[in-house]
């Protein structure tokens, strides 16, 4: 889990989106166990209660599951990657889109932009195979456009 | 039931005002900040509820009674100076703490002088100030203490000191049954660990609430909400 916090932003919301993350690229997987309250906080020094929040939060979306006397699981269904790789990825498209957009692009002037820093940077996407596994930036800009629904519907390459 | 409950009070030395009118009710089992600068009244307000000193005016409830010997009990205050005296070994100044308090937890002791890298054997007089430091935090989380008070535990120390001090109170405190008030001007490294924040500012409270609701109100980190009302 990413460690360093931005603190002009709720720390339960870091924390909550920190496990999303991780479960999304695969680094908790499915029916696997979370650190305890006390091992996040002792981790990230952060309160334990703030971490409890976040656990308590995480248990609400059903991403994980508290089993008594035993600690916080990520809930045991594969088909949670999926969800929670949809979750993460349509809201940070959203940011960036409502970022452009105030900015004041054209739909068409986002995704050239986008077009343009895929282009700039595809020698370093190849370098670096541990981003394999994830949407391409493509994918995301048809997402946003709508254009082609059923490639991402698996949300995967 | 609140773990701290003032109205209205003032306290004054001879002429100076240490603090103006305080209004304060702080919920039991969070950890809260008292954040502002030097000289903001912040030591005098954590004395108050120790019952090391007297209000001038207005009423000081801790643990839902007047402060007395039975909440005193039930404190640990941590002073930004500590008491220790020199000529004794680290566990020799634990035991004396150990006769004052009856709810020290000898295995925790233990266990947190280890944690910590602290030697029992070690003269007072011998360790450095981070070391100090972290003794004070021995003697006041070995305890069972339902409040913990703690006057500027990050002062003067050096940073991998810290950050040890603020791992031990994340992880020895007791959420949800027990709470802890730290007095800090260090708010960069301390503001993840709280529940609520208290700004005080000249003997007054310039702000107070929970801490990611004023992030998310004010979209600054505590720090940078410090640099605004103190």
């Amino acid at each position: 889990m990413e460690l360093r916090f931005d603190e002009s932003i709720p720390i339960y919301q870091q924390i909550l989106q920190g496990v999303l993350w991780d479960v999304a690229v695969g680094a908790v997987e499915p029916g696997s166990r979370l650190p305890s309250v006390r091992e996040l906080s002792k981790l990230t020094r952060s309160n334990p209660n703030t971490v409890q929040r976040a656990y308590m939060e995480l248990e609400r979306m059903g991403v994980v599951e508290t089993q008594r006397g035993q600690g916080t699981f990520v809930v045991g269904d594969p088909s949670i990657i999926g969800e929670v790789r949809t979750n993460v990825t349509s809201s940070a498209v959203r940011s960036f889109v409502e970022e452009m957009r105030r900015l004041k692009y054209s739909d068409e002037g986002i995704i050239e932009l986008v077009r343009e820093q895929l282009r700039n940077t595809r020698g370093l996407q190849k370098e670096n195979p541990a981003q394999e596994p994830c949407e391409s930036g493509t994918e995301m800009v048809q997402r946003t456009t709508g254009e082609l629904s059923e490639v991402i519907a698996d949300g995967r390459n | 039931m609140a773990a701290i409950e003032m109205r209205g009070v003032q306290k004054s030395y001879y002429l100076a005002r240490a603090l103006d009118g305080i209004d304060l009710s702080i919920e039991p089992g969070k950890i809260v900040g008292l954040l502002g600068p030097n000289g903001a009244g912040k030591s005098t307000l954590l004395k108050l509820c120790a019952g090391l000193i007297h209000p001038t005016a207005g009423s000081v409830r801790v643990l839902g009674q007047e402060v007395s010997l039975k909440t005193k009990a039930r404190t640990a205050f941590v002073p930004e100076i500590d008491t220790f005296y020199g000529w004794m070994t680290v566990s020799e100044a634990l035991r004396l703490e150990a006769s004052m308090f009856a709810d020290i937890d000898p295995a925790e002791v233990t266990e947190l002088l280890r944690e910590l890298k602290l030697d029992a054997r070690a003269r007072i007089a011998h360790l450095s100030k981070g070391m100090r430091a972290k003794l004070k935090l021995v003697a006041a989380m070995s305890r069972k203490a339902d409040l913990v008070l703690m006057d500027e535990p990050l002062a003067g120390i050096d940073p991998p000191a810290r950050a040890a001090i603020l791992e031990t109170i994340a992880t020895r405190y007791r959420p949800g049954e027990q709470t802890i008030v730290i007095s800090t001007h260090e708010v960069l490294e301390s503001e993840k660990l709280f529940d609520d924040v208290v700004f005080l500012s000249g003997g007054r409270i310039a702000l107070q609430g929970n801490a990611d609701q004023l992030r998310v109100e004010k979209g600054k980190s505590l720090n940078e909400v410090f640099a605004e009302v103190c």
